[in-house]
């Protein structure tokens, strides 16, 4: 199975995503934001980082460039599409997710290991979480609010959309505590915390057990093999 | 070479923290009577050739798809830059 990592100018953490897949098992294929090819991936990350120095809006001109006119047309016919921080606002503006992501209440720029409860396992990249299971992953944003009007916020809950919310602290103002979505399909998800910073033990957050031993966001790239060969 | 000028504002109901802090700043200096502040976004696009009313339409377009974001933000104004003025001003 191969899975793409888009690399934008202002991308950061490609190589992490890059590494995260190679780690679950799976071939990472670097992909290019100037090119109209996927290269024969199954699925697709869009990495964290600053595109275009967060421009206009965060992600807006991102989701204005070449490839992803292909990953708009692939996330439409059901590839799985992974958009991690950056990646996430790049999806919204893609509109392949709803909501818009805004400055942190705070005005800060904020990192830490953050607790989530996993809300819906119906997706490519959280099938294999338990409803319910708490995990933990880095997070590290300045635009991470998640905000919608009221009727979009209660259409994302009664359709179990909400695939992770914050625990302990809402660390950016996000409404109803959402830190990530999933679309009606489930193969699009998106979420500000880093996945791809927990899959290694001696490089994730600490656990009880040990320091830096957390691999919580392995889960999200072993979820999207199982999704990929159950539907081969 | 005739500029047509786009007006964005964060929607009003939403919370502005670069706003938010700018008003705290005038506070903290003695401007009590400035109660809040919000802030937006000017684009000035310069055009090759006459402001047609096709043109508006298309910069109007430009304007709700790309250069802001409905969900978090408003077009508050499109009009063309009065050049003369412009120039009496320099």
């Amino acid at each position: 199975m191969r899975v793409g990592v888009v690399t934008f100018p202002g991308s950061l953490d490609d190589r992490d995503a890059l590494r995260a897949v190679r780690l679950a098992g799976a071939e990472p294929v670097a992909l290019w934001h100037g090119e109209h090819d996927l290269r024969g991936v199954d699925a697709i990350v869009l990495p964290g980082g600053f595109s275009y120095g967060d421009y206009l809006r965060c992600g807006a001109i991102a989701a204005r460039s070449p490839i992803m006119a292909e990953v708009i047309d692939a996330a439409n016919s059901g590839m799985p599409v992974l958009g991690i921080c950056n990646g996430f606002q790049i999806l919204v503006e893609a509109h392949l997710l709803p909501g818009g992501l805004i400055r942190n209440d705070h005005g800060d720029f904020i990192r830490r290991d953050q607790r989530l409860r996993v809300e819906s396992t119906d997706s490519a990249w959280t099938n294999g979480f338990e409803v319910g299971q708490e995990i933990t992953i880095p997070l590290k944003n300045g635009e991470g609010g998640f905000i919608a009007d009221e009727a979009t916020l209660d259409r994302l809950e009664g359709d179990g959309l909400v695939a992770f919310r914050y625990l302990d602290v809402n660390p950016n103002g996000s409404l109803r505590d959402i830190a990530g979505l999933r679309n009606e399909r489930g193969n699009v998800v998106g979420l500000m915390p880093h996945p791809e910073h927990a899959v290694e033990p001696g490089f994730g957050p600490d656990t009880s057990l040990a320091m830096r031993s957390g691999v919580d966001g392995l889960t999200f790239f072993t979820s999207v093999l199982s999704a990929t060969l159950a539907s081969a | 070479m005739p500029t047509i000028v786009v007006e964005v504002m964060p929607k009003a109901e939403l919370l502005d923290p670069a706003g938010k802090a700018v008003a705290g700043a005038l506070h903290r200096l003695g401007h009590e009577t400035i109660r809040d502040v919000r802030i937006g976004k000017r684009f000035e696009l310069h055009v090759d050739g006459e402001v047609t009313d096709e043109l508006l339409a298309t910069v109007e377009q430009l304007a709700a798809d790309m250069l802001s974001n409905g969900v978090i933000e408003d077009v508050v104004s499109i009009h063309v830059a009065d050049l003369a003025q412009a120039e009496a001003a320099q």
